[in-house]
């Protein structure tokens, strides 16, 4: 397994060498409310890094460069510290993801049961690979470990909902309902 | 007799058990006993009733709590923290408890609380366990307002808070001193042993670390006593097990056994036997990171030791089973690949060791594999085993892979001879016609 580093991710990073970003987003008062009340949970301030991520990203979908940088300064540690543990998490997002991250679980027992085939029949249908997000900006799909429900396998999470003993007609009607969904929520 | 105290509450509905029903059925009875009685008694008792962790090291719990410094030299602060992140593939149990039974747990965490001398404890819950995450709130907040936990509980000084931290993915967060750095906000590589987390854990206090069903069995140990728990195992461990089988059999699913209950028991009766035209051709007993047993090994009783003579480890106790249909190096390639992506990167043999087995592995399985690749492989397992690494990932990691190369030493040779996988082509066939 190597790790291959996208050209577009390349370019990214060239360009925020020649040129470091300091904006800075600004937390809301919801978001600090909900980290403050974190903050009797635990020992210090540096602990509650992760959950303040988790809590603004619920928020906002996921973590900008501006919106790590406003958590380090409110929680007063080292923007690095911060970044090395929205990075190590995969729960955690530092890229923009669809309106429904789909987890497809590629675990021993959902792959004896056949997760492969129906990865490749979900990704036809999406027209996407694993980390890419949907042309219409809804679907994100992630491989994820084992979602511990192996006796219902092949399994796999849309946003909160579990979904078990998946066949191809279940995954068709599990996202043309999703897409419904969010067609009868847009503007227009 | 009471004879399933982890499931007694859980019915067919996917329902949790409310503090009203939990208290019918005798709930935060051994609560309320081991209020009454010294904390080093509770630890004396739990030790000699022989509970073993139940989150895979089989470590007599008893024995663990007893590492905590006491007296009033000790530290004060102290921590209790509920290994929740189930991860381990093929593994489902404490799922089913958590959802269905979240006082079971509550109580569990507040009698070893107590027998520690905790005033703080954490549930480490993976992200994904939404529904468990709320229910366990849920309990707590039930609890709280019943005096059953907080400030000065039933009248005594003893004071207890349980909070949930929900954590964001990463397999290592199973291993505990990982989990007690992503606990503290940093990133969740494993720690140097010793210090062990008994004597200096989570911010440098002395902490235990137990998982999910372990402590689900302390509050039955503690109403009803060390004779009746050990009279529930059937061979030489104590108690009763959520066992599960998952695979190509029947009924798949997750039962609360006694210890001891033969494997061919589980695989058989309980999960209904191989699903029609499969032959069972191994299984790893406890999850993804234990050795591949045969159908020689059926006979054997789930008991820690046991198991372990036999080459594996009981692990979980959830049973992945391997039919004559999938294809073994494919199953292996599946699980390294697993490994290799959590490993966290800390030391060597597991961070370019597993991609390593991955690539030999995924060259034999796409036929291009050489006569040398099963000796490196070999190799490559030795070299990721107990001693030479941080922590428990990469000899986890091994385990499936050597002893898929004793037990299917065949299959792998087909691969090189045939230069594919003979699994494919059987499949291709039967879908052609």
């Amino acid at each position: 397994m190597t790790s291959m580093i996208e050209p577009e991710v390349v370019e990214l990073m060239e360009r925020s060498n020649k040129h470091p970003s300091t904006a800075e987003a600004q937390l809301t008062e919801a978001e600090i409310e909900e980290i403050e009340r974190e903050f009797s949970r635990y020992e210090d301030k540096a602990s509650v890094g992760l959950e303040a991520l988790r809590i603004v990203q619920k928020h906002r979908g996921w973590i900008s460069d501006e919106t790590l940088r406003a958590v380090s300064n409110f929680l007063q540690i080292p923007v690095a510290q911060l970044e090395s543990v929205a990075t190590y998490f995969q729960l955690i997002f530092r890229q923009p993801v669809g309106k429904e991250v789909i987890l497809l679980c590629k675990s021993a027992s959902c792959w004896i049961m056949g997760c492969s085939r129906l990865q490749q029949k979900l990704q036809n249908k999406l027209q996407i690979a694993p980390g890419q997000t949907t042309a219409d900006g809804i679907f994100t799909l992630l491989e994820t470990p084992c979602l511990g429900d192996c006796d219902k396998a092949p399994v796999m999470m849309v946003g909160e909902e579990m979904h078990r003993n998946l066949t191809d007609e279940s995954i068709d009607k599990i996202i043309e309902n999703k897409k419904a969904h969010h067609a009868d929520q847009s503007p227009d | 007799m009471l004879t399933n105290p982890l499931t007694k509450n859980i019915g067919p509905e996917n329902i949790a058990a409310d503090i009203e029903r939990y208290r019918e059925s005798g709930g935060y009875r051994g609560w309320s006993k081991a209020l009454e009685m010294a904390p080093g008694d509770i630890v004396k008792m739990v030790q000699d009733g022989g509970l073993r962790g139940r989150g895979g090291a089989g470590f007599n719990t008893g024995l663990k709590w007893s590492f905590v410094p006491r007296g009033a030299d000790s530290p004060s602060i102290k921590y209790l923290v509920c290994n929740a992140d189930e991860m381990e593939p093929g593994t489902f149990k404490d799922r089913l408890l958590m959802e269905r039974d979240p006082h079971l747990l509550i109580e569990g965490m507040a009698i070893a609380a107590y027998a520690i001398g905790a005033h703080t404890a954490y549930i480490f819950i993976r992200g994904e366990y939404h529904l468990a995450a709320e229910r366990l709130e849920q309990a707590i907040d039930e609890a709280r307002q019943e005096g059953l936990l907080g400030n000065s509980i039933r009248g005594t000084e003893f004071s207890l808070e349980i909070f949930v931290h929900r954590s964001a993915g990463n397999y290592i967060c199973g291993e505990e001193t990982a989990l007690l750095n992503a606990l503290e906000g940093k990133r969740a590589v494993p720690r140097a042993k010793p210090p062990f987390p008994q004597v200096s854990g989570l911010w440098g206090k002395p902490t235990v670390v137990n998982n999910v069903e372990t402590l689900c069995n302390i509050p039955n140990l503690i109403e009803h006593g060390i004779d009746w728990y050990r009279s529930l195992g059937r061979g030489e461990d104590a108690g009763s097990k959520l066992f599960g089988v998952s695979g190509r059999v029947k009924n798949p699913g997750t039962w609360e056994l006694p210890m001891g209950t033969p494997i061919r028991e589980i695989i058989e009766q309980h999960a209904g036997g191989m699903c029609d035209g499969y032959q069972l051709k191994g299984f790893l007993p406890g999850g993804g990171s234990t050795d591949f047993l045969g159908p020689d090994h059926l006979d054997l009783p789930m008991d820690y030791d046991v198991i372990g003579k036999a080459g594996s480890r009981m692990g979980t106790g959830t049973i992945i089973v391997l039919d004559d249909h999938t294809c073994p190096v494919g199953l292996v390639l599946n699980l390294t690949r697993f490994f290799a992506r959590e490993s966290c990167g800390w030391c060597t043999p597991c961070r370019d060791g597993l991609p390593w087995a991955v690539q030999i592995l995924e060259r034999l399985e796409n036929g291009e594999g050489v006569p040398e690749d099963l000796d490196l492989l070999r190799e490559q397992a030795r070299r990721m085993g107990p001693g030479n690494t941080f922590c428990a990932l990469a000899p986890g990691a091994a385990e499936p892979i050597q002893s898929a190369l004793k037990l299917f030493e065949q299959d792998f040779i087909d691969h090189v001879m045939h230069g594919c996988c003979p699994f494919e082509k059987v499949a291709e066939a039967s879908a052609a016609v």
